[in-house]
């Protein structure tokens, strides 16, 4: 149910009336239905299940993660338990940009 | 991309039905009287009243078949060796004699084609053995209807991979069947060469220590084929590995005669050849993961569709076991040829899990690397 | 491939291995929900590097595993009829029916076919319009929307010969049920991350609250189980249970609206019996009405159907956690992944075929007794 992985739209076009995109899977190119992602722009990721882009990847989500990753075991003596913070803000800093922007009236 | 004749047929991921048969074919009553009661597994071929494609996957079922109706039927103590090719004594002077069929769909794919394939696959067969192929046989089996053009295609092709691998078609034959039942174009092919002296490579010969030496990247012909097959199509720069290897076992034999086991991983992949080498050797095999070399063009279609590079085909491919103490100057030897250039070592034959591959895997944490039962297909979940 | 291969890097991977060892002071049983999930865990061996108290409990979040018998037996009838061309993931084709299985019916002379999106299933339609082409809808809620947009441009476009065989089942009431169940082992969950890329995160705080269960959103790379597995002990030592997103890069509490809408406009909610664990109200989606001409069980009048699982197989009690695979009697001797059973031993990353593979390990003799004859 949940085989998924993220490629990047390298061109985006109009079939049959249906948003479709030529995606980059490292060296991979396979084509992916975009109907689910209206706002996903050339040179962005998106994770694709079945042909089918399912949701936009957070780029830097994915990169602060890992950072948090690299740090842990390091900052625990110096700044305290990093997770305790990022548990406790709840979401990424990204997630909150959007959901700001939504509460302003833009797009989700 | 090459262009896709006309011959290609609609198709899922290997289909050589096109249609529907009306009426199913009533089973056939068997030609002998199979004693089932020796069968030690609960319920191998008994449930399996029809040939499913998983048997020819070159995994368990394809074993099973073998096992079970052929070996029982026809077999001899040659055949029991079960080696990709057979080592028979003629007339004082030593052969390996090998056959191979060839039903790959598409018939032309990046790097290749059944033509190309026809040849290497026996030429390698008979490399394995340690010699080189003198003579080849070719039976062509044609669909009716199938376009001239494409047959001139194919045999242009066989052609031209004998001449590189150094091998002549000495006889052939061709049989025309009525459209629907070939899919284009089979072909089958057999082949003979002399085996040097000194040389005896099978995988009861394998020890605890052998050095697994694998002589490139993995998967590559597999995802080639997939990228141009119906319902799976994707953009990739990968073309067949499909390549004669007996000079790069001339290379290596002129090392040391004394190597152990070569294979092939072609239908099952690296997984397929090794774990059959452990259990006909009762050794056990232990491979790093992080030291198999896959390509990321191979590594990422295969993560699209959820398969294992392990059990993806090559064509161009070996594994050796090699004695431990000849190790570096056999590799050495494989990566100054132009086939093994990417040569590398992936893992030892160990005296723990008898029969059984283990892999390391990146993180540390192992797995069995099983013999695929069937077909490995495309998964969601 | 970027964002797949730093979630495998081994020095991150030891980082959050030493945080769980470090965290966990007693046993705990997690489940984590998706198949995905699981072929992850074995594929890396990640269930031998977790402290030894840390049990991961399969869960039931494998279409193969799940989708009921008499669908199967269904699917494998429709499969069978001349001028049907059934398409299917490839996941699905070696799961055995009552008597058989679809690579059975296409050694009969069935047309069967893999396919990788539902999209190739209508394209195969649009160019066979002689034939009736019957897509296999399966999956949890991650695949349910490529099967609706399917339907919805089958609609669209006017194709006719085509109709889908649904089954599609949804994670939250499996969980319900999963806590329901009386002898239930479960104290936390992995939640399905691609479901929640879909679903969004708002059907979980109920059942966090209601059953006390951490469930914290996971993903699929290594190190996403592992961040997974680590946040969820992280509370589980604490006595928390709430809802955690450990895969933020892909997981919106909002899930994807979009996608969303279009599940409302195509299909409706149904009971769904799960195979092996019976039905689970409310647990699946059907055609809606207005989509009721694309419903194969409706165009093909699939009658005297008569499922009969074997009855020897415990694929259910092994799906909820409640057995592991090798105290069933069948376990490696009756049932094994060559001749399955039931379909937790058909599945690569079903339980059932997972312990198989490291009961032949551990069973294994320790050395060689003695050299092989030359």
């Amino acid at each position: 149910m949940c085989l998924a992985v993220p490629g990047r739209v390298l061109s985006i076009e109009e079939r049959d009336g249906t948003r479709m995109a030529e995606v980059d899977f490292g060296g991979v190119v396979k084509e992916v239905c975009l109907e689910y992602l209206p706002d996903l722009r050339v040179g962005e990721y998106a994770i694709v299940h079945v042909g089918f882009a399912l949701q936009r990847l957070d780029e830097q989500s994915a990169l602060q993660t890992l950072e948090l990753f690299a740090s842990l075991g390091l900052l625990q003596e110096e700044f305290g338990d990093p997770w305790a913070l990022a548990a406790d803000h709840g979401n990424t800093w990204a997630e909150d940009d959007a959901a700001a922007a939504a509460a302003e009236g833009g797009r989700p | 991309m090459p262009e896709i004749t006309d011959v290609l047929i609609a198709g899922g991921a290997a289909a050589p039905t096109s249609t529907p048969t009306s009426t199913p074919t009533s089973a056939p009553a068997p030609a002998v009287a199979l004693d089932l009661s020796s069968w030690t597994c609960p319920a191998p071929l008994r449930d399996q009243p029809r040939v499913v494609m998983g048997h020819g996957g070159g995994g368990a079922m394809s074993a099973e078949l073998v096992q079970h109706i052929f070996a029982p039927a026809f077999g001899g103590p040659v055949l029991a060796q079960l080696g990709d090719a057979a080592a028979v004594t003629l007339g004082g002077v030593r052969l390996a004699f090998s056959t191979d069929s060839f039903v790959v769909r598409p018939l032309f794919f990046p790097g290749g084609s059944i033509g190309d394939l026809a040849v290497n696959g026996t030429v390698n067969d008979l490399a394995m053995s340690g010699a080189r192929a003198a003579y080849l046989s070719c039976g062509f089996i044609l669909e009716e209807g199938v376009e001239m053009s494409v047959v001139a295609r194919v045999a242009e092709a066989l052609g031209a991979a004998a001449r590189t691998a150094g091998v002549e078609v000495a006889t052939g034959d061709t049989k025309v069947v009525e459209s629907g039942h070939g899919d284009g174009i089979y072909l089958n092919t057999a082949g003979i060469g002399l085996i040097p002296a000194g040389v005896d490579l099978r995988p009861q010969r394998v020890v605890p220590g052998d050095v697994v030496i694998v002589s490139g990247a993995i998967g590559v012909h597999g995802v080639a084929v997939m990228s141009v097959r119906e319902g799976l199509e994707f953009g990739v720069e990968i073309e067949s590995d499909c390549a004669a290897l007996g000079g790069l076992v001339d290379a290596m034999l002129a090392v040391t005669p004394d190597l152990h086991v070569l294979r092939d991983p072609t239908r099952g992949g690296l997984a397929a050849a090794l774990n059959e080498i452990a259990a006909a050797s009762g050794a056990g095999v232990l491979i790093q993961e992080r030291s198999v070399p896959v390509p990321p063009p191979v590594a990422n279609a295969c993560a699209i569709l959820g398969l294992d590079p392990l059990y993806v085909a090559n064509e161009g491919k070996l594994v050796a076991f090699v004695p431990r103490e000849h190790a570096e100057a056999v590799l050495a030897a494989m990566r100054a040829h132009p086939l093994g250039a990417e040569s590398c070592v992936i893992g030892e034959a160990v005296a723990e899990h008898p029969g059984m591959v283990v892999a390391r895997t990146g993180l540390g944490g192992t797995r069995v690397v099983d013999l695929p039962i069937g077909e490995q297909l495309p998964r969601i979940c | 491939m970027k964002y797949i291969d730093e979630f495998h890097d081994p020095d991150l991977a030891r980082r959050l291995l030493d945080e769980i060892h470090a965290t966990v002071t007693r046993p705990w049983a997690l489940m984590e929900v998706c198949g995905g999930q699981t072929h992850t865990i074995i594929r890396h061996g990640i269930d031998q590097l977790l402290p030894d108290g840390l049990e991961l409990i399969h869960g039931p979040g494998c279409p193969v595993c799940v989708t009921p018998l008499e669908v199967i037996d269904k699917a494998l009838e429709i499969a069978s009829r001349p001028g049907v061309v059934f398409c299917s993931f490839g996941d699905m084709l070696r799961v055995p029916g009552t008597d058989r299985d679809l690579f059975r019916v296409r050694s009969e002379g069935g047309d069967v076919r893999v396919v990788y999106s539902p999209l190739d299933a209508l394209r195969i339609a649009r160019e066979n319009p002689d034939k009736e082409v019957v897509f296999f809808g399966i999956g949890f809620e991650t695949t349910a929307p490529p099967n609706a947009m399917t339907v919805y441009q089958a609609a669209k476009l006017g194709i006719r010969n085509f109709s889908l065989l649904v089954s599609h089942v949804r994670v939250p009431p499996a969980i319900e049920a999963i806590m329901q169940s009386p002898s239930c082992r479960v104290q936390a969950f992995l939640a399905a991350g691609h479901v929640c890329s879909v679903m969004g995160t708002a059907e979980y705080p109920a059942l966090a609250e209601r059953y006390r269960v951490p469930i914290v959103v996971t993903g699929f790379e290594p190190l996403d189980i592992l961040e997974g597995v680590r946040r969820t002990v992280r509370q589980l030592e604490r006595g928390e249970h709430t809802v955690d997103n450990a895969y933020a890069r892909a997981v919106r509490p909002e899930g994807n609206p979009a996608a969303r809408a279009m599940l409302e406009d195509v299909f409706e909610v149904t009971d769904r019996a799960w195979r092996g664990i019976g039905v689970i109200p409310g647990s699946g989606w059907r055609l809606s009405p207005k989509y009721r001409a694309y419903d194969a069980e409706h165009r093909f009048e699939v009658s005297g159907i008569r499922t009969l699982e074997p009855a020897a197989c415990r694929s259910g009690e092994v799906l909820q956690g409640l057995l592991k695979p090798h105290e069933c009697e069948a376990f490696g001797t009756t049932c094994t992944p060559r001749n399955p059973l039931g379909a937790t031993m058909v599945s690569s990353e079903g339980a059932c075929a997972a312990y198989y593979l490291y009961r032949r390990l551990d069973a294994a003799p320790a050395r060689l007794e003695a050299s092989p004859v030359a």
